[in-house]
């Protein structure tokens, strides 16, 4: 059972016994600690002689207080101990204090992981433009730093998938892959052990590919549309993305700027015979028409 | 001693008071809206162009309005939205910061004087020149006010069906590895220093190469040769801040007094948010055209192709020389408001050194709207 925190006389009894010479942390034959825990796992402690004593365990971020009668196994619940790293016992009885040293380490089975995708949004055909690295935690949230198998997965409905599997170092394990030729939502999965966690990377079309417009006479316009917009993988552009149509007549010049709605962009310029007419959007140039009407 | 100060003061302040409503100066009075102008006169063409100049200064729209001539062929209102605007257009923010009368043709009853008003607001000022017409009635001389109305659009419904990107951003119970909406992939796609009279300019365009909207900025840093930094300035309002997919702007910044002997580097830092953005108003620019000098200038007419009223337009143009080199970035403000379907005539000047040089250009517009029109 966990206990609150000592006092403050007790916590600068342990800090005063951690900063004392070595010999005085040595393990003495009263109290008997495992080298090892596994956090959460429940412990042990056996403790030799008889009498009343008060037992604190203490390391990072956790202590614990107990009451024991000497000769007894004290039990720790499991729980009790999660928080991964190094702690110290100290058995006080009778103005004497046993002192003995053990550490916490994470449970081998990974149970969540950390991952980071990057970037949430890419162009498709990228090479390496996908990054993920992941954190291995066990139930706990200890960092689990014993070398372990980390597979990606980034797939596309409808398209390929690409994996990958790589051995985690330190905790940590890291990739970079490929963006699909298919737009749409993909799913970034990383699988370690049992635990795994997805990011949606949304691949989205990359520049336009030949760009095409025709025009048609409209009164005193002339209706401009475009084929529908695609990239060079043959994925439609987004709606919204602006197209600019140019006129350009007796030394005149009228431009539209307009989104592209349901694959095409629409415009309407005035007609004039002679004029000039060009297609462009971002950086990329489309065809050019010569009004002749 | 200390009394006989105080009863000084209050009686020279009582003295100063009385003096002051009695024989108020001109300007104060003015000021005060006592009198319709510091000077009112209208025995000369010149002076009558002047008085109601004066007026429209001080918001004396009634007295400038009775001083007309030809005043029966508009009403009060509309010499009003004529000189101030409507629908909260950059007009409505600006004021008559100062004016001057020039002579164009004078004769026994009838002369034409230019009127230049130069209005000043947050963008910077513009000017606005009226050539009116003055006609001799008796012994005074009226103004025959140039009126522009304000075009009005007859009632209609314009459906409109825009696009609209909204963003919904990680909230605070997300994991916190998942990641934040990606913020918009921009791109310089040209970069041009130049050194002027006014010191350094750095111009150049930015491609929002994403498909997402984007509000931008730019922000240049000159280094000297020994890498020591000479200074930072950003582009402010010379730049389209809201960029749409594959939408390209030009940008301008200024180094005042600075000069590109002592310059070693340039950083550019290009800074793009993801914002929510409307595709609404498509914009068309019409009969751009490039005018030599001795004035030379972009000159065209923005039509506002939605349904909606654009109150502040901002056009930006970008020019280039035969082989497709920038040379220069230049833009103005429109000052009236771009109602459906109207077009609105800008006109962006360009410094007469660089005119020769310039073959081609591309014009861009941002827009500013309010629900709230008058």
């Amino acid at each position: 059972m966990r206990h609150a925190l000592p006092s403050l006389p007790a916590w600068l009894a342990c800090g005063a016994l951690l900063m004392a010479s070595p010999a005085a942390r040595t393990q003495s034959g009263d109290l008997t600690l495992p080298q090892k825990a596994v956090a959460g796992a429940a412990l042990t402690v056996q403790t030799s002689g008889s009498g009343p004593a008060t037992l604190y365990i203490v390391g990072t971020g956790a202590a614990l207080r107990r009451q024991v009668q000497l000769g007894d196994a004290v039990s720790f619940a499991a729980g009790d101990l999660d928080i991964a790293g190094h702690y110290v016992a100290f058995l006080e009885h009778g103005g004497a204090t046993d002192v003995g040293e053990f550490d916490v380490i994470p449970a081998a089975q990974p149970a969540t992981l950390a991952f980071l995708a990057k970037p949430s949004r890419l162009s498709v055909d990228l090479h390496d433009g996908v990054s993920g690295a992941v954190y291995i935690f066990d139930a706990y949230h200890n960092l689990v730093l014993r070398p372990l198998p980390v597979s990606f997965q980034l797939s596309v409905p409808g398209g390929s998938t690409e994996s990958r599997t790589v051995q985690s170092h330190d905790g940590a394990a890291w990739t970079q892959m490929n963006s699909s030729s298919r737009e749409g939502a993909a799913k970034f999965v990383a699988t370690a052990g049992n635990a795994s966690s997805t990011r949606v990377i949304e691949q989205v079309p990359g520049d336009p590919c030949g760009l095409k417009m025709s025009a048609q006479p409209d009164g005193q316009k002339i209706a401009l549309s475009t084929d529908p917009i695609r990239d060079c993988s043959g994925n439609p552009v987004p709606d919204g993305t602006i197209v600019t149509f140019t006129e350009s007549f007796d030394g005149e010049q009228t431009t539209v700027d307009v989104p592209v709605k349901k694959d095409i962009a629409q415009a309407e310029v005035p007609a004039h015979a002679g004029a000039r007419i060009t297609v462009a959007t971002g950086v990329v140039l489309g065809n050019e028409i010569r009004w002749a009407r | 001693m200390g009394r006989l100060i105080a009863i000084v003061i209050i009686l020279a302040t009582a003295g100063l008071v009385v003096i002051g409503t009695l024989w108020p100066i001109p300007t104060a009075a003015f000021y005060a809206g006592e009198t319709s102008g510091p000077a009112h006169n209208w025995s000369t063409p010149q002076a009558a162009v002047q008085s109601v100049a004066h007026d429209f200064e001080g918001h004396h729209w009634a007295q400038a309005y009775a001083s007309l001539d030809n005043k029966g062929q508009f009403t009060e209102q509309d010499l009003i939205r004529d000189l101030s605007g409507a629908q909260f257009s950059l007009r409505s923010f600006a004021v008559l910061e100062g004016f001057h009368v020039r002579p164009l043709h004078e004769a026994d009853d009838r002369a034409k004087m230019q009127l230049q008003m130069h209005w000043s607001t947050v963008v910077g000022d513009f000017n606005d020149t009226r050539d009116v017409s003055v006609v001799r009635v008796g012994n005074m001389w009226k103004p025959v006010w140039p009126i522009v109305q304000e075009p009005h659009v007859p009632p209609q419904v314009i459906a409109v069906n825009y696009l609209r990107w909204d963003v919904i951003y990680r909230g605070g119970g997300d994991d916190w590895a998942a990641e934040n909406v990606e913020g918009p992939h921009i791109k310089i796609v040209d970069m041009h220093p130049v050194e002027r009279a006014a010191g350094v300019v750095v111009m150049g365009e930015l491609l929002n190469e994403d498909v997402v909207p984007a509000y931008v900025h730019v922000e240049a840093t000159l280094s000297a040769k020994n890498g020591k930094v000479l200074g930072s300035e950003t582009s402010f309002d010379r730049i389209s801040h809201l960029l749409l997919p594959k939408q390209v702007t030009p940008f301008f910044i200024l180094f005042p007094n600075a000069t590109l002997a002592d310059v070693g580097s340039i950083q550019m830092q290009p800074t793009a948010t993801l914002v929510a953005a409307s595709a609404d108003p498509v914009i068309e620019i019409q009969n751009q055209k490039l005018n030599p000098v001795p004035n030379p200038s972009l000159t065209g007419a923005l039509v506002n192709q939605s349904g909606q009223t654009v109150n502040i337009a901002h056009v930006l143009g970008t020019f280039y020389d035969k082989n497709g080199q920038l040379v220069w970035v230049a833009e103005s403000y429109i000052d009236r408001a771009l109602l459906p379907q109207t077009p609105v005539p800008f006109t962006i000047p360009i410094p007469e050194d660089l005119a020769r040089q310039i073959s081609s250009e591309r014009a861009v517009v941002s827009t500013y709207s309010s629900t709230d029109n008058l």
